[in-house]
Order: structure tokens, then C-alpha cells, then sequence
């Protein structure tokens, strides 16, 4: 039935180009399409699909408080550079949680697994999220999260899960990129304004014990990590933090939380209003495909 | 499909299917084909020469073309009379902006967008910092002169960045080197 009126209508019914001409819902929803899903023999499934699941929830909250800073960021450039970065994090949380549903094997696809878990089931660090404060706490989560996550990547692409090892490999350009940009941006504000100044320093102290939860996931990263730190800080002409990156507990909401929670699914206030307007539209309809 | 083991698709059947699936131009740069951007890793017909598989890979983990590029690549080849089509993804190696072809470099450069310089070498060990605009020579491709800056790390795309030269004072993208 044709209805040229009505412009819904018209959008809904049969194009002799098929769904073609559609971007999505074309059945090619699935990011690792066509790749092997077999895993290796001798690799535990489940500990790959916690690994995948924990380094995809990073990458989907760090994204979703990245893309909070479009229509806010001080320049339109930097808006969209932060956008950029997100978009790229992004699509390393899909391809993470559409292999960590197959390491799974319950069915569960990327959507089912962004979309349709409540934050007890959210397995990303607490650095990531955090609320968005000034500029300068944006650099400095960007410059701790993404030479933190560079450095762990860097490690997954010799991972024995190919798909993983794959995953990580793109992941470890795209994180270069980003780590120089906060890096670069540490130094500008570190060598900026006395105004710049403070707040680069009050950004750093207020996030550097975060870094204890880091470590205490990956500690092998930790030298590499540090090292890449002090060498911003120094070209920044700031000082390394005195706060002990292996405090136990850091004022992330009004209640304490546990460093390192996270991992576990215990974390700050701030993730459940998170969650709530990156689910909503889905939830408001759970049979349609995103 | 019995014999599809042992027998090939009819004579050309496979390098029509090829040429159409390079054909398609790429979404975002669409002064590019999907050859030229080097996405396209693999284009095969089954025995009977109804059905086509295409290996595509990403250019960014995030790249929202990539959608676009393999519902274009459906269509293309459905309309060239292929009834199954096929379009996977392949991950490894991953793609790098040394991919892109001598002729997608000159196709950028004429519409007014620098090529890319060579991908950065990884070497192994801790990936190094870079604490200050890169200083590479980029020349300008309006008016040729390589007395350029970056004003921004990233343009309208994640591929790009955004320069400006000094000789013509005309600002410009550049597909960035990943």
C-alpha cells in the first residue's frame, strides 16, 4: 500500500531498493560480523568475557562522559576533538561487548549488555565515572585513563583470544592519539595562566588516588604508566601528586567508596543517572534494534 | 551449491564483483572508492555466482561509516544481480592510513585534502609521548607551499585534522596519519 501523504508512512513501506538504502536495520548490527567466533582451544571463556566485559564498560561510560562535553567544551575544536575521542571508545565498547556476549555463550549481544544491565552489573573503574567537572579534570581523567588503557591494550594485542588481540591492536593507535592530545593539553594548561595553573593542579591531586584502582586491576602497566606520567608532568612543569595512588578509598561520592569497586560492581552514586539516560530510549522500547 | 568446494564461479563472475564492490565510494570522503580508502580486504562468489562475500575493514573502531559503506555495498552488488551478499568484518591486521592507494592520495589532494604521511612505525616496547604539535612537513594542497600548521587535532571526521597554510592563508583538512 502506497501513502504518499503521509510522510511516515512513505519512510515505512516497501522501496524496490530493499533495506539497501537504509544505514541500519539492515541485519548488520553486529560489529564482529563475520569474524571467526570460535575461541582457541584451552582459553577460559569466562575469563575472557569478564575481561571484555570490564574494559567495554570503561570505554562505554568514559564515551557517554566524554559526549556530555558537546555543546559545553570551551572551543567548538576541542568540542569536537572530545566527541572524536568518545566516538572512537565507543566503538571499542562495542566490539568488546558483542565478543564478550560470544566468550559469554548466553546469547547476550552488545545491546542486551549495554542497555538491559543496571549498575551492579556494570563492571568499569570508577575513574571513568566520575562527573564531569572543569576542563581541566576533563584533561587530566583523559591523560590518566587513556595512558592507563593505551598501556593495557598494548598488552591484549598479543592476547591468545585473536579477536581480542585484534580488538586491543586498533584500540592501541586510536588510545596514542588520545593520550597525546591530553598530554598536550596537560602542558598547555600546566604552562598557561596562573589560572590554568591551579586548576590543572587541583584536577591532578583530586584524581590521582584513582590511579590506585588502575594499578590494583593491571599492576604490570604501572612503571610503563607512571614513567609516561612524570614526563607530561615535568613538560607541564607540575608536580607529581603527593596523594599515594594506593589509598584504599577516595571521596568519590558522599559516601566513600571502595577503590576498585568497579571491578566488582560496587560503584560511586554517580553511575545509576548515568546509566539511566544512556538506557533510556532503548528501555522505552526493548524489541527494537539500535 | 553442491559442488561449491570444488568448482569456481563462471569465468569473470568474481572480477565483476570485484570491480563493483571497489566502485563504491566511500561515505564520508566520497571523492574516494572503498579501494582507493583501502577498506575492501576480499571479494568472493560462490560456485553458483548468486552469492558474494565481502571483507571490509574499519579505518576507526568508532567510525560510523562503516554502517553506511556496507549498506552501499549491498546495494551495489544486489543491483549488479547478486542475490546474496555478504559483507564481513575483518579485524586484523588492523587498517592503517598507509592503505589508502598513490591514486586515492591524488584523488584527496585534488579536492583540496592533504594525503596522509607514512602511518608511525610501531615499534615494540611503551608506545612514545608526543608533547607538541607534530612539526611534519604537510604541504598545502591549494597552493603547494609546506608552510602549514595545525590549527586542530581533529576535524569534521576522526580521519581528519585541521591545518592551515600560511602562504595562501586558506585553511585545509588532512587525513591524519594512524
Amino acid at each position: 500500500m502506497t501513502d504518499d501523504d503521509h510522510v511516515y508512512l512513505s519512510l515505512a513501506e516497501n522501496s524496490p531498493e530493499g533495506d539497501a538504502r537504509w544505514a541500519f536495520g539492515t541485519g548488520f548490527e553486529d560489529p564482529l560480523h563475520g569474524v571467526d567466533p570460535a575461541l582457541p582451544p584451552g582459553v577460559d571463556a569466562a575469563a575472557l568475557a569478564a575481561r571484555c566485559l570490564a574494559l567495554g564498560d570503561d570505554a562505554l561510560v568514559a564515551a557517554q562522559r566524554l559526549a556530555e562535553w558537546v555543546t559545553r567544551a570551551p572551543e567548538l575544536e576541542e568540542e569536537v576533538a572530545l566527541a572524536n575521542i568518545g566516538l572512537d571508545l565507543l566503538g571499542q565498547a562495542r566490539l568488546l561487548l558483542s565478543r564478550a556476549g560470544r566468550a559469554e555463550g548466553a546469547g547476550r549481544t552488545e545491546d542486551d549488555l549495554a542497555y538491559f544491565r543496571g549498575p551492579a552489573e556494570f563492571r568499569n573503574v570508577l575513574l571513568a565515572e566520575l562527573p564531569n567537572g572543569d576542563f581541566a579534570e576533563c584533561v587530566a581523567r583523559l591523560l590518566l585513563f587513556s595512558s592507563w588503557r593505551l598501556a593495557v591494550l598494548q598488552r591484549l594485542a598479543g592476547d591468545e583470544d585473536p579477536v581480542l588481540a585484534a580488538i586491543a591492536s586498533k584500540g592501541v593507535q586510536e588510545l596514542t592519539y588520545h593520550r597525546d592530545h591530553a598530554a598536550q593539553w596537560t602542558v598547555r594548561l600546566g604552562d598557561g595562566t596562573e589560572e590554568s595553573r591551579q586548576r590543572m593542579l587541583r584536577a591532578l591531586d583530586e584524581l590521582w588516588p584513582y590511579l590506585g584502582e588502575l594499578f590494583a586491576e593491571e599492576p604490570e602497566v604501572r612503571d610503563e604508566v607512571e614513567c609516561a606520567l612524570r614526563q607530561v608532568l615535568a613538560a607541564a612543569e607540575l608536580p607529581v601528586p603527593t596523594v599515594t595512588p594506593s589509598a584504599s578509598t577516595v571521596a568519590a561520592s558522599t559516601v566513600a567508596v571502595e577503590l576498585g569497586g568497579g571491578r566488582r560492581g560496587r560503584h560511586s552514586e554517580h553511575l545509576a543517572p548515568l546509566l539511566e539516560e544512556l538506557q533510556s530510549v532503548a528501555r522505552s522500547d526493548p524489541e527494537a534494534t539500535w | 551449491m553442491v559442488n561449491a568446494a570444488v568448482s569456481d564461479p563462471p569465468a569473470g563472475v568474481e572480477a565483476r564483483a570485484r570491480e563493483v564492490a571497489a566502485s563504491v565510494a566511500d561515505p564520508e570522503l566520497p571523492m574516494l572508492t572503498l579501494a582507493d580508502l583501502g577498506v575492501l580486504r576480499d571479494v568472493s562468489v560462490s560456485a553458483d555466482g548468486a552469492a558474494v562475500s565481502v571483507g571490509l575493514t574499519p579505518t576507526y573502531s568508532g567510525c560510523p561509516a562503516v554502517a553506511e559503506m556496507r549498506a552501499a555495498l549491498d546495494g551495489a552488488l544486489r543491483a549488479a544481480g547478486f542475490a546474496e551478499v555478504e559483507v564481513r568484518t575483518v579485524l586484523s591486521p588492523p587498517w592503517t592510513t598507509d592503505w589508502i592507494t598513490a591514486e586515492g592520495r591524488a584523488k584527496l589532494a585534488a579536492h583540496g585534502i592533504a594525503p596522509p604521511g607514512p602511518a608511525p612505525v610501531r615499534a615494540s616496547g611503551p608506545v612514545p609521548l608526543t608533547l607538541s604539535p607534530v612539526r611534519a612537513v604537510v604541504v598545502c594542497p591549494r597552493c603547494g607551499s609546506a608552510d602549514t600548521e595545525e590549527t586542530s587535532r581533529f576535524s569534521a571526521t576522526a580521519c581528519t585534522a585541521l591545518r592551515r597554510c600560511r602562504a595562501c592563508r586558506e585553511p585545509f583538512d588532512q587525513v591524519k596519519e594512524l
